[in-house]
């Protein structure tokens, strides 16, 4: 069966100016994501794999070349309408979680639907349905600062699913947590992946890819080096830098 | 989807510190002095009014001009007004009587003490009540003066009140000293509220005059009009009056014919001042609260630039983050105004418990809902407008930059 295009990135590349110079952040970047999949961007730090995560997360347009959002090329659009894509299609998981410090669980998860307009009843029944997929029912009326770190990181991914994203994007989602927090996190992710969501996940660490990707894209200095797919239990190389 | 900026707003306002809050300073300043002011607004024109003794609206009073110094009604003048000149205006038509009256500082002694006072005399007549309600004496305590009254004296109500001077009261009854001759009180005045008035000695003319050995010479004159709607006619007869005997030019009058509006003019002139001069205060002080929520908002645009690229990544559009810190930024001026208007309402309560305890009147607090319901709106808008710019900077963050 043919799977759909999520997203695809087309000789993308991102510049930067810095004072005189021009910093490659990005160059040449070929990609495409089908939904269901779980993928990981994989590169040392200074690869241009935030660069790379922005670009897929919409959070930002490319210098060069054309990026598809199911099937919409959102390269050339206003922040606004980007921001409305992003908000519907696309899922946020942090490193440092990034929750509004002001509201509580429940409102953090609440808030991406007030942004889409949802009704204040429709929002409240699915910000507790979400938390409660999470098994955080009972901490919804705490502030972040009074969560713990693996708490705070299960806030993100209910608010992450806030919309019924096509797509979670996770960025180092464990870099913040010890090892067992960590994991839990990882299979709560795990566990949206086998109901049908598509996975990015951004990390800088070779065995959590290859734990649970089945596509990792390897960036080194700003251009892809290589893909490798899962077979099985081995990974073999798709694509390489010519 | 207007609401939620609402919510949103006060929950953000209320984990605001203290630092916030300060910044609002000027416009509850502002706002309270704008409120205290009109709310008091009754009560001041009753305060300023009796210090001008305007008591009858039916009353012209006629001075010597040319003063040379200062001092009661009449004193220092060079050409002081006669008994014919109130015999003279008595007889003016549309002026129902005329009374002359002698006023001058005196020393009185009781209870071993000496107090320097004024003295008004009373004129010899037959219709004493007339008299009585034409220049506002009423009593308190005791009695008027009748005819041939001429050892007694009644005395204002700082006399009595007032035990500082004398080491205690004086009541109807007690032996006072007035320039070294004895007279018996009969009667303690109703407080009026003014300082010359409180403390004055009313006594027949005849013991006064002996008192001051004078003759003729009268220092103020009050005539009664017939009717109200007289009163500018009579107004102009007495000038026309005055300026004959005295033997002056149109323009070049030594002497003085005045009446209520006249004074009433002069109070709202000296009360328009006392609001101008508030007003622009208040507008200098809200000007200042505006530039704090200005500083207070971008500092916290600053603050929650995270925030902000959280917010956008999770699909705020531009205009919903500008919405979000347009909508606090008018609450916090909101805020502001209502500790200004709780606090401008309460200085004018005291405000008011003050004069109408020291006047003895019974003047309300002026509360217009308008007002208030207006001056609510007015900080909302205030601080909205303060906000505008810090918000737009709000919107036009980058997510990507913000997250960094």
């Amino acid at each position: 069966m043919e799977r759909k295009e999520l997203i695809k990135l087309k000789e993308v590349a991102k510049f930067y100016r810095m004072g005189d110079s021009v910093v490659k952040a990005l160059n040449n970047i070929q990609l495409k994501i089908y939904e269901g999949e779980f993928v990981a961007i994989m590169g040392p730090s200074g690869s241009g794999k935030s660069t790379c995560m922005n670009l897929v997360g919409s959070l930002d347009t490319p210098t060069k070349g054309v990026i598809y959002l199911d099937n919409q090329d959102i390269s050339t659009l206003h922040e606004s309408d980007l921001a409305q894509i992003r908000g519907r299609k696309i899922g946020f998981i942090f490193q440092s979680f990034n929750l509004i410090p002001n509201l509580t669980a429940k409102e953090n998860v609440m808030l991406p639907m007030m942004f889409q307009g949802s009704s204040i009843s429709k929002r409240e029944r699915k910000a507790r349905e979400l938390l409660d997929l999470v098994e955080l029912t009972d901490r919804q009326h705490h502030y972040p600062n009074q969560l713990s770190g693996g708490q705070r990181q299960r806030v993100a991914i209910a608010r992450s699913l806030a919309n019924d994203p096509e797509v979670i994007l996770a960025d180092e989602p464990t870099g913040n947590l010890d090892t067992k927090t960590g994991q839990i996190v990882l299979d709560f992710l795990e566990k949206l992946h086998k109901q049908g969501k598509t996975i990015i996940l951004v990390t800088h660490d070779p065995d959590l890819a290859q734990e649970y990707a089945e596509v990792i894209y390897w960036l080194k200095d700003g251009e892809l080096e290589k893909v490798t797919k899962r077979y099985g239990k081995e990974f073999r190389v798709i694509h390489k830098k010519k | 989807m207007i609401g939620d900026y609402f919510t949103l707003a006060l929950k953000n306002l209320k984990h605001r510190g203290i630092r916030s809050w300060l910044t609002l300073l000027g416009i509850f300043i502002g706002v309270m002095a704008v409120v205290a002011l009109i709310s008091l607004s009754s009560g001041l024109k009753t305060a300023i009014t009796s210090q001008f003794g305007v008591e009858n609206m039916e009353v012209i009073t006629i001075q010597a001009g040319g003063l040379s110094g200062y001092g009661p009604p009449g004193s220092g003048v060079t050409e002081p007004l006669t008994k014919e000149d109130a015999e003279a205006i008595d007889k003016v038509s549309g002026v129902d009587f005329a009374i002359g009256r002698v006023i001058s500082s005196a020393r009185i002694e009781f209870n071993k003490k000496t107090g320097f006072v004024y003295m008004a005399s009373i004129p010899e007549g037959n219709n004493l009540k007339n008299i009585y309600d034409t220049i506002g004496l009423e009593i308190e305590y005791g009695r008027h003066l009748k005819e041939g009254d001429l050892t007694k004296v009644v005395l204002g109500y700082n006399f009595y009140e007032n035990t500082e001077t004398f080491g205690k009261r004086i009541l109807p009854g007690d032996k006072v000293t007035i320039n070294d001759q004895n007279f018996e009180v009969v009667g303690i005045a109703k407080k009026k509220g003014s300082f010359i008035l409180d403390n004055m000695i009313t006594m027949q003319e005849d013991p006064l005059r002996d008192l001051l050995g004078e003759d003729d010479r009268v220092d103020v004159i009050a005539a009664k009009v017939r009717s109200p709607e007289l009163m500018d006619r009579a107004k102009e007869d007495i000038e026309k009056l005055m300026r004959r005997r005295r033997d002056v030019e149109v323009g070049k009058e030594n002497f003085e014919v005045s009446t209520p509006e006249a004074t009433l003019e002069m109070v709202n002139t000296i009360l328009g001042g006392v609001q101008a001069f508030i007003v622009i205060i208040a507008s200098i002080s809200i000007v200042v609260g505006a530039i704090g929520i200005v500083n207070t908002m971008t500092t916290s645009v600053l603050e929650r630039r995270r925030e902000i690229g959280v917010m956008k990544a999770v699909g705020a559009k531009n205009s919903q983050i500008f919405l979000q810190f347009f909508t606090e930024s008018g609450l916090l001026g909101l805020v502001g105004g209502i500790v200004g208007v709780t606090l401008g309402l309460l200085i004018g309560q005291v405000g008011v418990g003050v004069i109408n305890s020291f006047l003895g009147s019974e003047v309300p607090l002026d509360i217009n809902f308008f007002l208030i319901i207006g001056t609510l709106a007015g900080s909302f808008l205030i601080g909205s407008i303060s906000g505008i710019v810090p918000a737009m900077n709000a919107a036009k963050q980058n997510p990507v930059e913000a997250l960094r």
